[in-house]
């Protein structure tokens, strides 16, 4: 049997570190799906968060190389000040300019996967405070994956989420304490004959 | 009645064909993608074929949305007939975003662990491998004029647009950028004031003709032309990540036999030898910075 989802990517800017720890720490080690995140930081940001993320997570959490496979259990962090991008099985990173001025960019990630994963794609967004991932989970809807964010009253910064809900047809809305199940159910999918 | 029954049978049975034949969206886009890089490679000669596709395909789409073109398919056909739009479309595909001393740390790094050794070398010969506008061509120069080695260097800047060499040439580069740029400096151990480099002139700084004086800016292009030979340095930081895994082992090889004895490859933050051909063939001199040496 093989699986529905090929891989999750997630995207969240203001609020993004207390969203991601409670998320992650909620996940099983042998949680099968790679998870890509962009979660917006300054430029000269160091790596901290993925430390701050791997204490939390029972999933390895590490800053994504340039041409490093992609591979659950894994959860792969946008480093700072480059485009995280995902190409058929490894990702790629992108200095090209900054987006809505994020780089990372969240809509940069989704868009990337939705090319190159098709209906294999899920796409969660989470708590923020601009526009970024509405135009992405767009891209994912249109090739067919599945798109989930998180309900902006339960989150720390409504902006982001409400945008997208505005603006798309989510498969589901979810408070943060939901989308770990819901993960894990849409991880156990297999494909349709 | 009869002929209408046929042809509404006929109608159906288009429709069915019609769906069979329907391309989802995924497979469309990548069709389309497959024969837009075909129709440059077979009418213009430049091949993006073994770029990683998902980064090309974003910079083609936002080519498109600046050009006003609504499919790749349109795309493709006014490639063909139109030269002007591939030489947009060409500017377009290569990024041309750099900065002087961007990642400061390798360049302090390159002078506490490069320099001392290439002053064991006479003549030290420096390719710069996707130079784009130069803005680091000339941090480098001036890393290596502060060090007293810049005189018996000889540094190939190449980049694929002849565009963007035309521009790094000129070595003007925008004074908005001078405040960024000068305090990089000052982390990658700068030992003078960036301003005495350059001469502020309107919205320009107009860096010393000195600095492009030992460099040869040249067309070269990565995935299509040949090696030079006996290089000690190979800069090329920020390139190969726009590469696929394939065209990325072909230009580290390229790399590998243009260099001269035990020389030094420098790559960008986050890219590395893991996941390559040649990841044995190197040792780190410092792998946070990413500077390997041949060990040959």
């Amino acid at each position: 049997m093989s699986a529905r989802y090929d891989l999750i990517v997630m995207g969240t800017s203001t609020g993004g570190l207390h969203a991601l720890t409670r998320l992650l720490s909620a996940l099983p080690a042998n949680f099968p799906l790679p998870i890509a995140i962009v979660q917006h930081r300054s430029r000269d940001s160091d790596e901290r968060l993925a430390m701050l993320l791997s204490g939390a997570s029972l999933i390895p959490v590490m800053e994504a190389e340039d041409k490093e496979p992609l591979r659950g259990p894994g959860v792969y962090l946008s480093p700072p000040d480059y485009h995280l991008l995902i190409e058929a099985d490894w990702m790629a990173l992108s200095t090209e300019e900054p987006v809505g001025y994020s780089r990372p960019s969240i809509d940069v990630l989704f868009e990337s996967a939705a090319y190159s994963h098709g209906s294999g794609v899920i796409g969660v967004l989470l708590t923020g405070a601009n526009q970024d991932g509405t135009r992405g989970l767009q891209r994912i809807k249109e090739h067919g994956g599945y798109v989930i964010i998180q309900n902006p009253d339960s989150a720390e910064s409504a902006f982001m989420p409400k945008h997208a809900v505005k603006n798309l047809h989510p498969d589901r809305v979810l408070n943060l304490e939901q989308i770990p199940n819901e993960l894990l159910a849409r991880a156990s999918d297999a494909r349709s004959a | 009645m009869a002929e209408s029954n046929q042809s509404g049978e006929l109608d159906a049975a288009v429709a069915a064909s019609v769906r069979r034949f329907t391309l989802a969206t995924t497979e469309l886009e990548r069709l389309e993608m497959e024969l837009l890089l075909l129709a440059i490679f077979r009418h213009h000669g430049f091949d993006f074929r073994s770029y990683a596709p998902a980064s090309l395909h974003r910079r083609i789409r936002r080519h498109m949305e600046s050009a006003r073109v609504p499919t790749i398919s349109r795309l493709t056909e006014l490639i063909l007939h139109d030269p002007s739009a591939l030489q947009r479309l060409l500017h377009d595909l290569s990024v041309n975003v750099t900065a002087m001393f961007r990642d400061p740390t390798f360049f302090a790094e390159f002078r506490n662990s490069v320099v001392p050794l290439l002053r064991t070398y006479p003549t030290v010969r420096i390719w710069h491998a996707g130079c784009s506008t130069g803005e680091e061509v000339y941090a480098m120069s001036i890393l290596l004029e502060e060090e007293g080695i810049y005189d018996r260097c000889r540094i190939y800047a190449t980049d694929m647009d002849s565009t963007v060499l035309d521009h790094a040439r000129q070595g003007i580069f925008p004074l908005s950028r001078m405040k960024e740029y000068t305090s990089n400096y000052f982390l990658g151990g700068g030992k003078r004031s960036l301003s005495d480099y350059f001469t502020a002139k309107y919205d320009g700084a107009l860096f010393a003709p000195r600095l492009a004086k030992n460099v040869l800016f040249t067309q070269h292009n990565l995935a299509m032309d040949r090696g030079f030979s006996e290089f000690n340095v190979i800069i090329c930081r920020n390139v190969l990540i726009y590469f696929d895994r394939a065209l990325k082992d072909h230009t580290l090889g390229l790399f590998s036999d243009s260099f001269a004895t035990l020389g030094v490859l420098c790559l960008g933050r986050k890219e590395s030898l893991r996941f390559t051909a040649f990841e044995h063939e190197f040792s780190a001199i410092s792998a946070r910075e990413r500077i390997y040496r041949r060990n040959r």
